[in-house]
């Protein structure tokens, strides 16, 4: 029988949450992780909150960067080692929307926890509170950019040992326009100016990668998955 | 080539429409091909380049405001081009190669990578030299100078992938995908960054104003850019049959030419 797609997007989902909650540890290494690398810049450059203030939009958003980057290790290897995502690849449903699904689900547990963690941590760093919509906003939209892009090089390198540093290395560079756009809207945010036209961007962005990201996503994932 | 004979013996007519494709496309016939092309595009290349280094050296008069150190443009400009056209190319054949499984499209999309590496860290390496006396430093994060640099981490991001993989059919059909995706972000990538320095500072120097530079100067740099693109394809020629014998060593036409020769 063949569920139909919203079906089939539902049930990915649905598997995802489930294994995410009884694995909870798992979805929240990467939340520290963004902690700590914040908190790492104080130490490092001053604790005077009027010099964080300055580069607080650029920390923020590079942890968040670092933190997706992290969180994508469990976005499709357990799947691809214990054979789930070989069954996939054959089970005759698009693999595209399956594995936008699987991202989808990941955006909520890996992106949407650092959107809601943004303010506190930007707050810690000298941020005022009217900058709290913009740097969501930004954070909302450019992890979904990151998500895809991230998506893409994970399918790229599961089949590879060690293919956590290449990853990184895939990705950060095509993931640059999305930390230019972001840390600049809430940088803009910051000096009382309209940060709309990054945030435009951004949004341009990330129309563009979930409409096509999720085609080389499934390109990427046979390639990986057949051998 | 089964391909080939498929394509031949179902349907003949679009069959010999595309056979000098097919028969491009066949490993033995490009091995050739590539050795016969190589001097044609080599020694062209070569007396090009010393022609434009003369004009460009000797003939051009010195820059009113940049005196003699603007010479280094006729070395950085053409590989500054050609580290973005290289990469294209590369995009394109790996395309060529995901589309109709040729695979002699995926020898020419790894032949291409460390080609436009280098082409990319001279530019760089000749516009930090050129930064030096321009504006007082070695670097500067200008525009150009920084995508060089995010150009550059692609191009190492896709030869560090086509070597994790033991088996070549994989690394292909994997970098080919990372390269079609890189040659979609590559425009993100120039704009984005030509904007958040725009953001930054005041526009930098501008290098290379078309309409302003005088035609004694601008000769020898078309012809350098002329003699860089003749020189990419001498080198991708020879890198070609290089990845062909490593592809096809145990393959028996090479056997035979081996003993032949």
């Amino acid at each position: 029988m063949q569920p139909g797609l919203l079906k089939l997007v539902r049930l990915v989902a649905q598997r995802d949450l489930r294994l995410a909650i009884r694995h909870w540890d798992q979805v929240i290494q990467p939340l520290v992780f963004f902690v700590i690398v914040t908190t790492l810049f104080p130490l490092a450059i001053s604790p005077s909150l009027d010099e964080l203030r300055r580069i607080a939009p650029g920390v923020v958003w590079v942890a968040a960067m670092l933190a997706s980057l992290l969180a994508l290790e469990s976005l499709f290897r357990p799947d691809v080692e214990d054979g789930t995502m070989e069954q996939w690849t054959l089970s005759g449903q698009p693999l595209s929307v399956m594995l936008l699904a699987k991202t989808a689900t990941h955006w909520l547990l890996a992106g949407l926890p650092l959107v809601v963690m943004a303010p506190i941590v930007g707050t810690a760093l000298g941020m005022p509170r009217s900058v709290w919509p913009v740097l969501a906003g930004s954070l909302a939209l450019g992890t979904a950019c990151l998500s895809i892009l991230g998506g893409i090089g994970a399918a790229l390198t599961v089949g590879v040992r060690r293919g956590s540093v290449l990853l990184a290395l895939l990705v950060l560079p095509l993931e640059m326009p999305v930390l230019i756009f972001g840390a600049r809207a809430v940088d803009l945010a910051m000096h009382g100016e309209a940060a709309l036209g990054p945030l435009n961007l951004l949004a341009a962005l990330a129309l563009l990668f979930v409409s096509l990201g999720p085609f080389a996503m499934a390109a990427a994932m046979r390639i990986s998955v057949e051998s | 080539m089964t391909s080939e004979a498929r394509i031949t013996g179902e349907e003949p007519k679009s069959g010999t429409r595309w056979l000098w494709f097919f028969k491009l496309a066949s490993p033995p016939h490009a091995y050739r091909l590539a050795g016969l092309l190589r001097p044609w595009f080599f020694w062209p290349a070569v007396a090009l380049m010393l022609i434009a280094a003369y004009g460009g050296l000797l003939l051009a008069p010195p820059d009113y405001q940049q005196k003699d150190a603007f010479r280094i443009i006729y070395v950085h400009a053409p590989a500054a081009a050609l580290s973005l056209m290289v990469y294209v190319v590369m995009a394109v054949a790996a395309a060529i190669g995901v589309i109709w499984r040729i695979k002699l499209a995926h020898a020419v999309a790894a032949s291409c990578a460390p080609i436009g590496t280098w082409f990319t860290v001279l530019t760089l390496v000749t516009g930090s030299i050129y930064g030096k006396p321009m504006w007082g430093t070695w670097w500067e994060w200008d525009p150009r100078l920084t995508s060089e640099l995010i150009m550059l981490f692609l191009y190492l991001g896709y030869m560090a992938l086509r070597a994790s993989f033991d088996d070549t059919q994989r690394a292909d059909r994997a970098s080919a995908i990372l390269a079609i995706v890189g040659v979609v972000n590559v425009p993100i990538v120039k704009y984005s960054v030509v904007w958040w320095n725009s953001l930054h500072q005041g526009p930098s120097i501008s290098k290379l104003d078309a309409p302003s530079i005088d035609s004694s100067m601008l000769w020898p740099l078309l012809i350098m850019m002329l003699a860089f693109v003749l020189y990419f394809v001498a080198v991708l020629c020879n890198r070609v049959r290089s990845e062909i014998l490593k592809r096809e060593r145990n393959t028996a036409w090479l056997t035979e030419r081996l003993a032949r020769s």
